[in-house]
């Protein structure tokens, strides 16, 4: 019960943090038909950012400074890398977005090394917030949930209350008409793109503590975040919502457990040893494939409904 | 169209196999030799995703799954020709990773062929990532960290050869490597080529004419694995060694910049890819450590300014030189060259700078060399001077870009007036 309760409390916190970052991919996806390969990179970036912000000013700070320069970087991005290669087609807009990941690594590699940097849990946030059962839960888990739930309410209020959120849905679905009506649609797309790598900026300042700030931490993050979005359906906020749940989950409460197929077959009756036949494959624990659950749903989602979870289009 | 066996493309491939066969001859040492056969393998496996991306438009991040499982089959087969249980000549051990990577490609592709564009690009990153994690939890298979060691020089030397030299080696590859080009060129000349070119334009028109575009996608998708397990099975022979690297997504990520940089809209574009990015990396690496970022803003300035890649660049200059207009473009390239270096050159100043400051600080101190320069890269000095040269060169380059411009529309000008003539 007590192993259950903070478990749930942990994948609540990561699913959370991961819609920060599928949210934001795919509203860019659905609005540009993009899918930004960096997008976890900024994710990095963030977390890289605040870390540098907090040696010199400390923690609050940091969590304004680092997605706003995120934010920057993205509208740049947006306004001299992705518009120009527009024209080329979706194809030259992927790779771009591809080879604008690897440069990012590239320049995080350069400039703070390939080993994980100190970048900790402010002391202000560094207690236990509440105990369940003998477990002290960290108070700074409580401040990522607290983040992430406000962050995601500001952002519905924004795309269902005010005039700018209504215009980014109108342009969702038809830019042109959009335009006709003399809203510029090309600097909305940009405000999209440098609104979801503030998101993501943001989901990696407050990530980048919990977890750990290293330079793979964008690509073990960013295909997860792939995962999600495929799984949720390609465009859907609400399908992005759900999967990021399920999948933080999945991935929480399978490092957890240590049965394996083996475990169940002997408690069958039947006996393994190493001569069986597959015996490799029985003893692979739940925790050790915990790598390759969220790729088989997303496989297997694929087999039975192609576009996802909650999507409305396929392919 | 030319007919399939037009005398210009007789030469052509014949120029391709007699140059194959005399390269070793004149670049005798070790290293041209061994980096040769690194070209062979790279130029077949740029060549069969090519087959996906350019001729049928599916951009996939997962085409190293192929390659490494076709490779692991093959290094698998090839300890069992080793201890005698299995009777194949090591010649045709590439075999045994084209049908590895075949297989591999019905299993896969049934699923991602299904979608096009953007979907599948994502679910063949997803299957790639999942093969790449199993990799490790199935280490008798895969070898875990280490991966799985082999030798080549088994079984019955057939007529004298048993490849413990380099050079057979390297002729072993090229004969492949030439076979692969032909039947992946005789493949571009068949129906199921050209439908796969259509169902690239226009799927929905394609299924007009009474094709089924998934189908097409899926044929194509698992004869492009089968060269691409051809050339893993080849790499085994090569580094007799195959780590769990080769089915990862650093290796998917590769081969798409070497199709990609080469130009995807040819069929020589990938060959031309694979041949640059093989040498810049081995050339490239020995003299830095910043090398994949170069290699990153090299990508990145071809995608911006030449999506076609380097064979969309050669054709374009080629109307240029048959209308006898290139002396238009030698003053404005030599003037962007100019310029362009005076900018790669203050550029690797700050980015080599910066290594030194922040992260072989430790180990090497700030005292540096660079271009034939002693400086201290704690000072500001030689800051300001590497930044100075970057905005110089910016300028000019932004400078030469409109000379550059000024001279392709005089060009086209020119091209059109000749055959309005």
């Amino acid at each position: 019960m007590e192993f259950f309760l903070v478990t749930t409390l942990n994948s609540l916190s990561y699913g959370l943090l991961l819609f920060m970052l599928s949210s934001g991919l795919t509203l860019i996806f659905s609005m540009m038909g993009v899918l930004n390969f960096a997008h976890a990179s900024f994710y990095m970036l963030g977390a890289y950012f605040a870390y540098q912000t907090s040696t010199y000013l400390g923690f609050w700070p940091a969590l304004v400074i680092a997605p706003l320069a995120v934010a920057f970087l993205g509208a740049l991005t947006e306004r001299y890398g992705l518009r120009t290669v527009h024209r080329y087609g979706h194809v030259a807009e992927l790779l771009f977005t591809f080879g604008l990941a690897y440069i990012i690594e590239e320049f995080v590699h350069l400039l703070w090394g390939r080993a994980p940097v100190e970048y900790k849990i402010p002391e202000i946030l560094d207690f236990s917030a509440f105990s369940i059962f003998s477990t002290q839960y960290p108070a700074y888990r409580v401040f990522m949930m607290l983040m992430s739930v406000g962050m995601l309410a500001c952002l519905y209020l924004v795309l269902t209350r005010t005039r700018i959120g209504l215009i980014i849905q109108a342009s969702l679905t038809h830019p042109e008409m959009v335009e006709a009506l003399g809203h510029n649609v090309p600097s909305v797309f940009m405000t999209v793109f440098a609104g979801g790598a503030a998101l993501a900026g943001l989901a990696g300042v407050i990530g980048g503590n919990a977890f750990v700030t290293e330079p793979g931490m964008a690509a073990s993050v960013g295909t997860i975040v792939f995962v999600v979005v495929v799984f949720g359906g390609m465009g859907s906020l609400a399908g992005a919502f759900i999967a990021s749940l399920i999948i933080g989950a999945v991935q929480t409460f399978s490092v957890a457990f240590d049965y394996s197929l083996a475990t169940l077959l002997t408690g069958l009756g039947v006996q393994l040893n190493t001569e069986s036949a597959w015996y490799e494959l029985w003893k692979v624990t739940i925790a050790q494939a915990a790598p390759v659950l969220p790729y088989i749903l997303m496989v297997l989602m694929l087999i039975v409904r192609p576009k996802g979870l909650m999507g409305t289009r396929e392919g | 169209m030319t007919p399939i066996l037009h005398w210009k493309r007789l030469a052509l491939w014949s120029g391709a196999a007699a140059l194959m066969i005399v390269l070793p001859l004149v670049f005798s040492q070790s290293f041209a030799i061994s980096m040769m056969s690194q070209m062979g393998i790279a130029i077949m496996f740029a060549l069969s995703y090519n087959m996906l991306l350019g001729q049928t438009g599916m951009l996939s991040f997962g085409h190293a799954v192929y390659f490494g499982l076709g490779a692991f089959f093959s290094a698998h087969a090839l300890n069992m020709i080793g201890a005698g249980t299995l009777g194949l000549p090591v010649t045709l051990l590439p075999l045994i990773g084209g049908a590895a990577g075949l297989a591999f490609g019905v299993i896969f592709g049934y699923v991602t062929t299904k979608h096009s564009g953007t979907p599948f690009a994502m679910i063949s990153l997803g299957i790639a990532e999942m093969v790449a994690a199993c990799s490790l939890m199935f280490p008798s298979f895969f070898g875990g960290e280490g991966g799985i060691s082999t030798n080549r020089v088994v079984g019955e030397a057939v007529m004298g050869i048993d490849y413990s030299s380099a050079r057979e080696v390297y002729y072993l590859i090229a004969g492949w490597c030439f076979v692969c080009m032909i039947a992946m060129f005789a493949l571009t000349q068949t129906p199921l080529g050209r439908m796969a070119n259509a169902v690239r334009d226009n799927a929905e028109r394609a299924r007009f004419v009474g094709y089924n575009p998934t189908r097409v996608r899926y044929m194509m998708l698992m004869l492009s694995s089968f060269f691409a397990g051809i050339a893993g099975g080849l790499a085994v022979v090569n580094y007799e060694l195959v780590t769990s690297e080769s089915v990862g997504v650093v290796t998917s990520g590769n081969v798409l910049l070497m199709a990609f940089i080469g130009g995807v809209g040819h069929f020589f574009g990938p060959i031309i890819g694979a041949i640059l990015v093989t040498f810049m990396q081995s050339a490239l690496s020995n003299y830095t450590l910043a090398w994949l970022l170069y290699f990153g803003l090299f990508f990145l300035v071809m995608i911006l300014f030449a999506p076609g890649g380097i064979a969309s660049l050669v054709t374009l200059h080629k109307h240029a030189w048959h209308a006898g207009q290139m002396k238009r473009l030698v003053a404005p390239y030599i003037a962007a060259g100019a310029s362009g270096f005076v900018l790669l050159l203050g550029l690797i100043g700050v980015v080599e700078m910066t290594y030194q400051v922040e992260t072989k600080k430790e180990q090497a101190g700030t005292l540096m060399n660079l271009f034939g320069f002693a400086f201290d890269a704690s000072t500001a000095q030689p800051w300001i001077v590497a930044i100075a040269t970057m905005a110089a060169g910016s300028l000019l380059l932004w400078g030469a870009s409109r000379l550059v411009r000024a001279g392709w529309h005089d060009v086209t000008v020119a091209i059109n007036a000749q055959r309005g003539a």
